[in-house]
């Protein structure tokens, strides 16, 4: 079982910048092809700064930081056993090829079904571009099936 | 750039859907470069077989993302205002993932104009991996 103490846990903010080259490595990999996701001046064209992050990247920038499993690991939580159980995100302003994006989560619930088999851990996250402006939130919903 | 007129299109009204090809161990493993989930479990079937399955199964973020193509393809990004999902089923090697969707509601919030689509990414035998819900903002003319 995870300990219940991990509700409130806070993960210290890291910022991580927005690079161009793996902004395009991502739309690749997503089978993305409209333009802005490559071609600066498209993305000017369409009213952006540079190169936008496709809608769910900002996901991806939370895993750049040095240890991106380290707290599941201090949760005691096995990653071969544990699956994506939902996400969503709130958009407030693009992020864009340049930003320096402040990312912060908390641990908000963990709770379990089926007498134990089943545990969930609610993540919410706040992300910050380099003008404190809150871009975007998002939640995570791990399920670990024990 | 929007292919939907969301000022016309009616509640119940289906948007257009897409089939991606299908899903291989290159995709899977240039997506955890993308992406930067290294988990294991989606690259390295030694791993997986270790944590109990047959093989290597994809990342739930490739789907969401694919079903995020289907919002870019829509409207213009920076009208998405949320977008959520729940993984119903794991994506499996050589699934191809339609995305489709639909109108739930047309509603106003803030002086917004908003649509909400219900939004489903199911393979090719109609298992559904992903259902989910997005609000997009009507671009004014």
């Amino acid at each position: 079982m995870i300990d219940r103490k991990h509700i409130g846990r806070v993960s210290g903010a890291h910022t991580v910048e927005v690079e161009k080259g793996r902004l395009r490595f991502f739309a690749r990999s997503i089978g993305e092809t409209n333009p802005i996701y490559y071609d600066e001046g498209a993305a000017r064209a369409a009213g952006y700064r540079s190169l936008p992050a496709p809608p769910t990247f900002v996901f991806c920038l939370d895993l750049e930081k040095d240890n991106p499993f380290k707290d599941l690991d201090e949760m005691g939580i096995n990653l071969g056993k544990m699956l994506h159980a939902e996400q969503s995100f709130t958009y407030h302003a693009p992020i864009c090829a340049g930003d320096a994006i402040t990312i912060e989560n908390r641990v908000s619930d963990i709770y379990d079904k089926k007498g134990g088999a089943l545990e969930f851990v609610v993540k919410d996250y706040t992300a910050r571009n380099q003008e404190g402006t809150l871009v975007a939130e998002m939640r995570c919903v791990l399920v670990v099936r024990n | 750039m929007s292919t939907v007129d969301f000022e016309t299109i009616n509640v119940g009204e289906a948007v257009p859907s897409f089939t991606t090809d299908p899903i291989s161990r290159s995709t899977l493993a240039l997506f955890a470069g993308a992406s930067g989930d290294h988990n294991p479990i989606h690259i390295d079937i030694d791993f997986a077989k270790k944590s109990g399955m047959d093989d290597v199964f994809a990342q739930g973020m490739l789907s969401m993302a694919y079903l995020g193509r289907l919002l870019t393809n829509l409207a213009p990004q920076k009208a998405i205002r949320q977008y959520g999902v729940r993984f119903a089923a794991i994506t499996n090697l050589n699934d191809r993932i339609t995305c489709s969707g639909k109108v739930l509601e047309k509603f106003e919030k803030d002086g917004e104009q908003l649509v909400r689509l219900e939004l489903t990414a199911a393979n090719q035998t109609g298992d559904v991996k992903l259902s989910g819900q997005a609000v997009i903002a009507v671009a004014k003319n």
